[in-house]
């Protein structure tokens, strides 16, 4: 099989901020085979959306990257600028959130479609319309539209856009940062439905990012579930969905009921508190002031990744009690 | 303890937020200078007639000769008849600061009666303010200032007016946004479903609500209004006896000065402008990075 | 004088959000614009009435400030002057003059108003023109530079001469760019009479004597536009399409100029022509310090009278001006920005 597409070795990513250094990632380690669709949740500041922008060090200046991030094997934390440059969309692309804020207001969305193909050499300059078109028309959406500005098209379109543009330079690997989040229900199932389609047809890994279970639910193979900066569960989506080990995984899927199952009807929805500031974790477990089943020693017990069961892990003591 | 009435909780809040202001303010090293520059400015010219002797302001008292160089004596030498520079920069603060001060005033009344008012009201009055404020913040106020201070009976007076009438519609615009962003807010829903009328409000509400920046808007207002006194002054429409810094570089011009190569008879009031006017605008950009959250640092 | 560049009226200038495309919305669009500018030529118009005719209760008073005259003298100049009509027939008498325009006569070059005018206009594009254009391009740039390398020494340096360069008054520059320069340059006027006929040593001539003003306008207008450049641009610097930019492997400096500046310009180029009024009082306050003979200086001569229907004139012809150049950088902005343009 050879090495993974992508490969996160105990990524750290912490921000410099002038009260002191803040930890947003701590610790990551995750793998995407070629091909291979993986879901990264967790609600918004757990860290994951700072996973995908490390990934191409897209990080802001005030941000430090440690650990390893292998793409293909090569070690993008120790890429000097010119290769990170040559790398970034040609081997791995990113659909952003929020499509209108993502693409230039001011520039046609064909200009934009077309930048990184002539910039990583994909098409000379009298053919990359018609690669433009191509692509356009693969996310479904008329070759014309090209000549459109973002604020012309509506928020489904523009993130057809978004996913042409992530398809340009032929990646192997496509991180989807909430590709859907902006979007109604209707419009983000097409949407989920075009990625998904788009991925297994030309054999890409995909990394989702979502708050969403359902969304991950329904496109990725494998899933992880993050907490204050790190993976607390892994493993294949659907165990990980059906038979959650960790607490925060349970609440979690149970504030998304799956559709014709009266049994999650019932269940007590969400999750009381918030997630904690990541400049003040608590000790021990960082979940363990909303877990309900904490216990004494999860107050001062930190608890690594361990596996529960074939291919899967969890970070929970309830896991490790005999 | 009786529980305290909700007046109290609004005044201790308020404290509470001006303290914090005040904190983030401190953290500006800019905002930090200006405010001590000016608080050293405004005190030498408060005291000023303590300080010094303003008998040398009076030409029949020059003690000195024409256009003398900065000696021991006359730390910045002499003006054309004979008096010390120094003594009249120092002088000179008194009126360019209350002049500045003073059109301010005018300034930003008129600028926050029609943007509350363009906001509170909406509509055909809005409408019709807003088009004569647009219609003020593009014609040229230096224009429209000489024009004014020509038909006024010339003195300080016609400048605070002149100064004032012109420069109030960027502060207009300001409130306007401010007051709009206040009263979609749900307590103001609240007060009007409560019965409250327009003065209630305005003054309960509104302004409170609005005066922080409106506060910081000042202080920049303060620097452009002493910028446009000199220049009033400077083009001879000032009070020649009650010798401000612009009126002082007029005389420096029209004595010669500047063929004469006195740069301590130039150079001094035009410093003493831009000291106070940055240290005013420095102090105003820090004021208004610490209350408008969409200036800050993300 | 000096509008102030707080950020703070950016967001009223920010263009509506509002799809466009729709072309019967965009000749509405322009109709409203055309409209909004001829009210407000006609607000200039009826304004420098009232300054000029209304306000000073008798002029005639005001011209002879100080003078001894006698009551028939003072009545013969106003009955020559048509101030004895009641004030709605010389509204009229007003309004007919401008029509053919008439600006009157100058009480003290005793010649039309509109021909001293014509005469001086000349010189004062010139300055105003060449000054404006330097002032642009220098501002845009290092104001482009100090938001890009933001809290670096460049920045804190750049901001920091612009600050006191525009905490300056613009005379004050001028007069000391004069001392300092000694007999380097000339320090009045447009030409030398001595200077031998011929383009090249008239041009050359000519480009001497402008060097001052303009350097002195240049040195503040130019802090202006930097200011609001980087400031404008910083704005823009947080925005998640820089981040696409650069996730598509684009050089920095691609980054910066493909996509944040075209975007950082667009309020940058409104608050630049919304201050034009700025450019206004600096000609004035240059030219008079350096007797340039452009409007200007004429205004200063009509000060000294003062010359009211010298200085009613240039007041309706300089804020016609800074009126007219305003509608045509909203037009111009149509063409720009996209979210405005009709597709």
């Amino acid at each position: 099989m050879g090495e993974p597409l992508l490969e996160l070795r105990d990524m750290t990513v912490t921000y410099h901020t002038g009260r002191g250094p803040v930890p947003a990632v701590r610790g990551v380690d995750l793998v995407v085979d070629t091909g291979q669709t993986v879901g990264l949740a967790g609600e918004s500041g757990c860290g994951k959306s700072t996973v995908a922008l490390a990934v191409l060090r897209l990080l802001p200046t005030t941000a430090r990257l440690g650990g390893k991030v292998l793409l293909n094997g090569e070690d993008v934390v120790a890429m000097k600028w010119g290769r990170l440059r040559a790398v970034r969309w040609a081997s791995a692309s990113v659909v952003f959130q929020g499509a209108m804020h993502a693409l230039n207001p001011v520039r046609p969305v064909g200009e934009q479609l077309a930048e990184p193909i002539l910039l990583h050499g994909g098409a000379g300059a009298n053919t990359v319309s018609s690669r433009v078109g191509d692509l356009l028309e693969q996310v479904g959406l008329p070759a014309r539209r090209a000549r459109a500005y973002p604020h012309e098209l509506s928020g489904g379109q523009r993130q057809r856009v978004m996913i042409a543009m992530a398809l340009a330079c032929d990646p192997q690997l496509i991180i989807a940062d909430e590709p859907t989040t902006a979007l109604d229900v209707m419009v983000q199932a097409q949407v989920l439905d075009l990625v998904s389609r788009l991925v297994s047809e030309l054999g890409i890994g995909l990394m989702m990012i979502s708050h969403d279970l359902s969304v991950l639910a329904s496109t990725c193979q494998r899933l992880a579930v993050m907490y204050a900066g790190r993976i607390i569960e892994q493993g294949p989506a659907r165990q990980v969905l059906q038979a959650p080990a960790h607490p925060y995984t349970k609440a979690l899927s149970a504030a998304f009921p799956t559709i014709g199952d009266p049994e999650s009807r019932l269940a007590p929805r969400g999750l009381p508190g918030d997630p904690p500031d990541p400049s003040a974790l608590p000790p021990g477990c960082p979940f363990h002031p909303r877990c309900p089943s904490a216990f004494a020693d999860c107050v001062d017990t930190d608890v690594a990744l361990r596996p529960v069961d074939t291919g899967r892990s969890a970070a929970c003591l309830l896991e490790v009690r005999p | 303890m009786s529980t305290p009435s909700p007046t109290a909780i609004a005044w201790q809040r308020r404290r509470a937020a001006v303290g914090r202001v005040w904190q983030e303010f401190l953290s500006d090293r800019g905002g930090l200078f200006g405010l001590a520059a000016l608080s050293l400015i405004v005190a030498l010219a408060v005291f000023a007639p303590l300080l010094s002797d303003a008998s040398g302001l009076d030409p029949t008292h020059a003690t000195g000769r024409p256009l003398e160089a900065p000696s021991g004596h006359f730390l910045l030498g002499t003006d054309n008849l004979g008096r010390s520079v120094l003594l009249q920069v120092w002088w000179g603060a008194r009126i360019s600061l209350l002049v500045g001060v003073l059109a301010t005033l005018v300034s930003v009344g008129i600028g926050t009666l029609v943007g509350v008012a363009a906001a509170h009201f909406g509509g055909w009055t809005s409408a019709v303010l807003m088009r004569f404020t647009d219609f003020f913040l593009v014609l040229p106020s230096l224009v429209l200032a000489i024009a004014l201070s020509t038909v006024l009976n010339r003195g300080i007076f016609a400048i605070v007016l002149a100064v004032g009438v012109t420069s109030w519609p960027s502060t207009a615009r300001l409130v306007r946004a401010q007051t709009l962003a206040v009263e979609s807010r749900p307590y103001i829903e609240r007060a009007w479903a409560l019965g409250a009328g327009h003065v209630h409000v305005i003054i309960r509400h509104v302004l409170p609500a609005v005066a922080a920046l409106v506060f910081a808007n000042t202080t920049l207002t303060v620097a452009n209004s002493i910028i446009a006194e000199s220049t009033l002054s400077f083009l001879g429409l000032g009070d020649p006896n009650a010798a401000s810094w612009g009126e002082m570089l007029n005389a420096a011009l029209g004595s010669g000065a500047v063929t004469y190569g006195a740069w301590w008879y130039l150079l001094p009031p035009g410093l003493a402008i831009a000291l106070v006017v940055l240290a005013f605008m420095l102090a105003g950009r820090a004021l208004e990075t610490v209350l408008n959250p969409r200036l800050r640092e993300r | 004088m000096i509008g102030p560049v707080s950020t703070a009226l950016a967001p009223d200038l920010a263009p509506p959000t509002t799809p466009g495309g729709r072309g019967g919305g965009t000749v509405r669009h322009l109709a409203t614009k055309l409209g909004g500018a001829v009210v407000s030529l006609l607000m200039v118009i009826v304004l420098g009435f009232f300054l000029f005719r209304v306000l000073p209760g008798d002029p005639v008073k005001t011209i002879t400030r100080g003078a001894p005259v006698g009551p028939q003298q003072l009545a013969a100049l106003r009955h020559e002057l048509g101030l004895d009509k009641p004030i709605a027939a010389q509204f009229v008498d007003y309004l007919a003059q401008l029509a053919r325009g008439d600006l009157g006569e100058s009480y003290q070059f005793r010649v039309p108003v509109s021909t001293l005018i014509g005469e001086r206009i000349g010189p004062t594009v010139l300055l105003v023109g060449v000054a404006t254009a330097l002032a642009i391009l220098v501002g845009l740039w290092l104001g482009t530079r100090a938001a890009w390398r933001r809290g670096s020494r460049f920045d804190r340096i750049s901001t920091g001469v612009a600050l006191l360069l525009w905490s300056a008054p613009t005379f004050w520059l001028g007069l000391v760019l004069l001392t300092v320069t000694g007999n380097l340059f000339p320090s009045q006027g447009l030409i030398n009479p001595n200077t031998p006929a011929g383009f090249l040593p008239q041009t050359l001539d000519l480009l001497h004597h402008l060097t001052l003003p303009c350097l002195t306008l240049v040195a503040v207008l130019y802090a202006q536009y930097l200011l609001v450049m980087r400031s404008s641009l910083l704005e823009e610097m947080n925005a998640d399409y820089l981040v696409t930019a650069k996730a598509k492997g684009l050089r920095d400096d691609l980054v910066r100029r493909r996509h944040a500046v075209p975007n950082a310009m667009l309020p940058t180029v409104t608050l630049i022509f919304l201050n034009l009024g700025l450019v206004v009082s600096g000609a004035v306050t240059v030219e008079t310090v350096f007797s340039w003979p452009g409007l200007g200086l004429l205004t200063y001569q009509a000060l000294q009278g003062p010359d009211l229907p010298l200085l009613q004139g240039l007041f309706v012809v300089l804020a016609g001006a800074v009126l007219v150049m305003n509608l045509i950088a909203e037009l111009l902005y149509q063409v720009i920005d996209p979210r405005v343009r009709a597709t």
